[in-house]
């Protein structure tokens, strides 16, 4: 592991450094605290004999509780060396650490925003979908969290799956969404092109634009039903809406009725991203999120056994964003 | 002349100890000097009278202005928490952080033009440091009686009435310091609700910290420091002397007419000893709250209290000596020239102050209680719906910096065949800030034939059309191959 320690010479360097320049600091206050060029009794006043422009400079004392001052700062500066980290590898009697203030203040934050969120955590998504302020929260929980690869209008991008049409690629349920959030997904379409061939392919993909009521072959898209029937109704089902419409939330195999479409590029035809897909097979992975949105959970090995509710009071923030997505897709 | 105490000269002669050096023979002493306590003797007169006035208007509108409400609220409240800084009907924001800047710069500008008309008038009449110093040795003299009581009370032992007299001015100076402390804190913190909490012991840590911190430094201050705050902390002190010229009022001896100084009898007729107007009583020594001697001439610490104006005056009086040998005076005037009141620095200075103070109403009156920003969305520049259009998603943050609330409508400038998706109506409470993400669609056939276009987003509030803004964004359409 990559150490933060310095080695001996750099530390014991520092160490020099520090401790010469507060010396140096302290000589240069003490030693130098005596003039003779002070004002005589008689009110005679010496010039340090330093003179420009006509200007001579006097060699008047300091008000003492200004030198007390930076004795004061010496004594300060000794108090804090010993204390916090500043000598080298010394560590410091508090043991303080940036890392360990950064903890400390996320745990206030935790702490301080805690009753707020276990409240929402009381209501069920259906509930919170419908509360303005809560959808405010989380709204910027998702700001934060999921609109880097969703878009801040969750309407996705090549790739990333638009939340907001109401078509699941797992299933719409308020906790199939919960789960895609907690345990991530991996979506995995396999390459057809050794069991297709490229004229299997070319009459495949005139099939799916035809599932969709796209312009297509009819020829080729009747010649290639059997084969849909074949392989990719066991995922895509025998009417291809999906695994979800089939009741399946694991598998993610999309909708091919619903002209929607994960990998279409813009200025790409529709006949291109599928045959292309069908050629080289896709590998979508949204992350697992739960330790990210509610910061250091520890997901229990029974996660999957938990009710709603406690999965709920176990990542409160989790349960605002699925909320969040829920609303997005209601009245559509 | 039973009251004379010795003259107060804060450079001092024989600071610290004294040795003899071994290799000079020249007399050594100490470079950080222990402070000489000065003795002020409270005097009064014509201008003795102008600062009480000053003052008690000046510490009534600080105890005071925090408690003026304004719509149920408290009328100058800063609420750092929030961020918002209330002026009666008005909220500023830390965007208008700029109004701020430009009114600390007239604020200086003022200071500029009064130091360099009528000398340093903000240090004798109105800064907080002297106008509290003074009020601290007001209850000096209550508590410890004049100058030379005092004087002999620091040097006799401590007794029960030492201890009474001590004890009472120390009281009565914390007191102050924390009415100060409470009153301070009372700007940031809603007045009528702090004070019961801080009789409960009932603060934040940073309340509590800033009273701390607010009752120490008034005690110390203007108990203790006093014109050492002026002399060594004060900045402004320094760098008056670049505002003055010969033109500008000074507090002065008239050496011509004073000199040369000598005790005489009232009846005596100067002329015939061979004397000037002073007769070297001292008292506009023992009345400087500085511990300068003004017969020396001008000097750096004086803060121009004209203290000493009052009681010299009144010695002239009693002489049946014209007024006037220690006056306010322009340096110009003591060399027998007439003083030049209209001068181009101080008509410059005026011209300036007064351009920034016409711009300044102009910015404040002006201002639009309202922020709009558009952030494009950075990861997907834009995306094709599957019906074919083109869709750009952007984060609007508005921000209603009224204290009442609006409803605020969206809509596109110069935006040919882009449309907004929804409904773009925005309610937000006073005060609010709030982000909303909105998508713009346009149809691919109906664009241009560019990658992209400006378009600009405005937004009203439907309430009152003054209250808008526009913002410009861009609109991508296409990639560039």
């Amino acid at each position: 592991m990559f150490s933060q320690d310095l080695s001996g010479f750099w530390s014991l360097w520092i160490t020099v450094i520090t401790l010469g320049v507060i010396g140096f600091c302290w000589w240069l206050l003490n030693g130098n605290r005596v003039t003779d060029k002070a004002p005589a009794a008689n009110g005679e006043v010496q010039t340090t004999g330093h003179a420009a422009d006509g200007i001579e400079e006097f060699d008047n004392p300091l008000p003492r509780w200004w030198f007390l001052m930076f004795v004061g700062t010496i004594i300060f500066g000794l108090f804090y060396l010993v204390l916090y980290p500043g000598l080298g590898n010394y560590k410091g009697l508090l043991g303080w650490t940036s890392t360990g203030q950064w903890e400390d203040e996320i745990a206030h934050a935790e702490e301080f925003y805690a009753p707020t969120f276990q409240n929402y955590a009381q209501s069920d998504v259906i509930t919170l979908a419908n509360d303005p302020e809560a959808m405010q929260v989380a709204g910027r929980l998702y700001q934060n969290n999921c609109a880097v690869c969703h878009g801040s209008s969750a309407r996705g991008g090549y790739g990333f799956p638009n939340l907001t049409n109401n078509s699941w690629l797992y299933g719409g349920e308020a906790e199939t969404i919960r789960n895609t959030i907690i345990n991530g997904r991996n979506g995995l379409m396999p390459a057809w092109i050794d069991m297709l061939g490229e004229e299997g392919v070319d009459t495949m993909s005139n099939h799916v634009l035809s599932l969709s009521g796209l312009d297509h072959d009819v020829a080729k898209a009747q010649e290639a039903a059997p084969m849909f029937q074949a392989i990719c109704s066991s995922c895509h089902g025998a009417d291809g809406k999906g695994s979800a419409a089939m009741g399946i939330d694991s598998i993610g195999a999309p909708d091919l009725t619903a002209n929607t479409w994960l990998y279409l590029q813009p200025g790409q035809s529709v006949y291109d991203s599928v045959s292309y897909t069908l050629r080289n097979g896709r590998n979508g992975l949204m992350p697992a999120q739960a330790r990210y949105l509610d910061y250091g959970v520890e997901l229990p090995a029974n996660i999957d056994s938990l009710s709603a509710q406690e999965k709920a009071q176990l990542m409160p923030k989790l349960h605002l964003v699925t909320a969040y997505i829920y609303s997005l897709n209601q009245g559509k | 002349m039973t009251d004379k105490i010795p003259t107060q000269d804060i450079t001092p002669v024989d600071a610290g100890k004294k040795r003899k050096s071994p290799t000079t023979g020249n007399e050594q002493s100490d470079l950080y000097a222990r402070r000489k306590h000065i003795y002020v003797k409270l005097v009064k007169g014509l201008f003795q009278k102008l600062r009480t006035s000053a003052t008690w208007v000046l510490l009534t509108g600080f105890f005071l202005a925090s408690f003026m409400t304004y719509e149920g609220r408290q009328a100058l409240l800063f609420d750092l928490p929030n961020r918002q800084f209330h002026f009666f009907g008005t909220t500023i924001f830390p965007h208008d952080f700029m109004l701020l800047a430009w009114l600390l710069i007239i604020l200086a500008f003022i200071l500029f033009f009064v130091t360099n008309f009528a000398g340093r008038v903000w240090c004798g009449y109105s800064c907080p440091q002297f106008v509290w110093t003074w009020l601290f040795i007001f209850i000096e003299e209550k508590t410890e009686g004049s100058p030379n009581q005092r004087k002999k009370l620091d040097k006799a032992p401590w007794s029960a009435n030492k201890l009474l007299r001590k004890g009472t001015k120390h009281l009565a100076w914390v007191l102050i310091a924390l009415a100060t402390g409470i009153a301070f804190l009372g700007y940031f913190s809603p007045i009528r609700e702090l004070i019961p909490r801080v009789f409960t012991l009932n603060l934040g840590p940073w309340e509590s910290f800033w009273l701390g911190f607010f009752i120490f430094f008034t005690y110390l201050f203007a108990g203790w420091l006093r014109e050492q705050v002026c002399i060594y902390m004060c900045p402004y002190a320094r760098f008056q002397a670049v505002m003055f010229d010969k033109d500008t009022l000074i507090v002065s001896y008239d050496t011509a007419r004073g000199e040369p100084r000598g005790r005489r009898k009232k009846s005596a007729d100067p002329k015939e000893l061979d004397l000037g107007s002073c007769i070297d009583c001292d008292l506009c020594v023992q009345v400087c709250p500085v511990g300068i001697d003004i017969r020396n001439g001008l000097q750096y610490e004086c803060i121009t209290c004209a203290a000493c104006i009052d009681a010299c005056d009144q010695v002239m009086d009693k002489m049946d000596y014209p007024r006037g040998l220690i006056r306010y005076t322009t340096e110009e005037e003591l060399a027998g020239r007439t003083t030049r009141f209209l001068r181009p620095r101080l008509i410059g200075y005026f011209t300036v102050l007064v351009a920034m103070m016409v711009a300044f109403v102009i910015a404040v009156s002006g201002r639009v209680p309202l922020e709009l920003e558009v952030l494009r969305d950075r990861n997907q520049l834009f995306r094709i719906t599957n019906t074919g259009q083109v869709e750009n998603s952007y984060l609007i943050r508005i921000a209603n910096m009224d204290q009442k609330p609006h409803t605020y409508e969206l809509s596109l400038r110069k935006a040919d065949g882009i449309k907004l998706d929804a409904v773009p109506v925005f309610n937000l409470a006073g005060g609010e800030v709030r982000q909303f993400p909105i998508q713009l669609l346009g149809d691919l056939e109906q664009l241009p034939q560019v990658p992209a276009v400006d378009i600009e987003v405005h937004l009203v509030s439907k309430d009152d059309p003054s209250i808008q803004r526009t913002r410009d964004s861009r609109f991508i359409i296409r990639q560039v191959r």
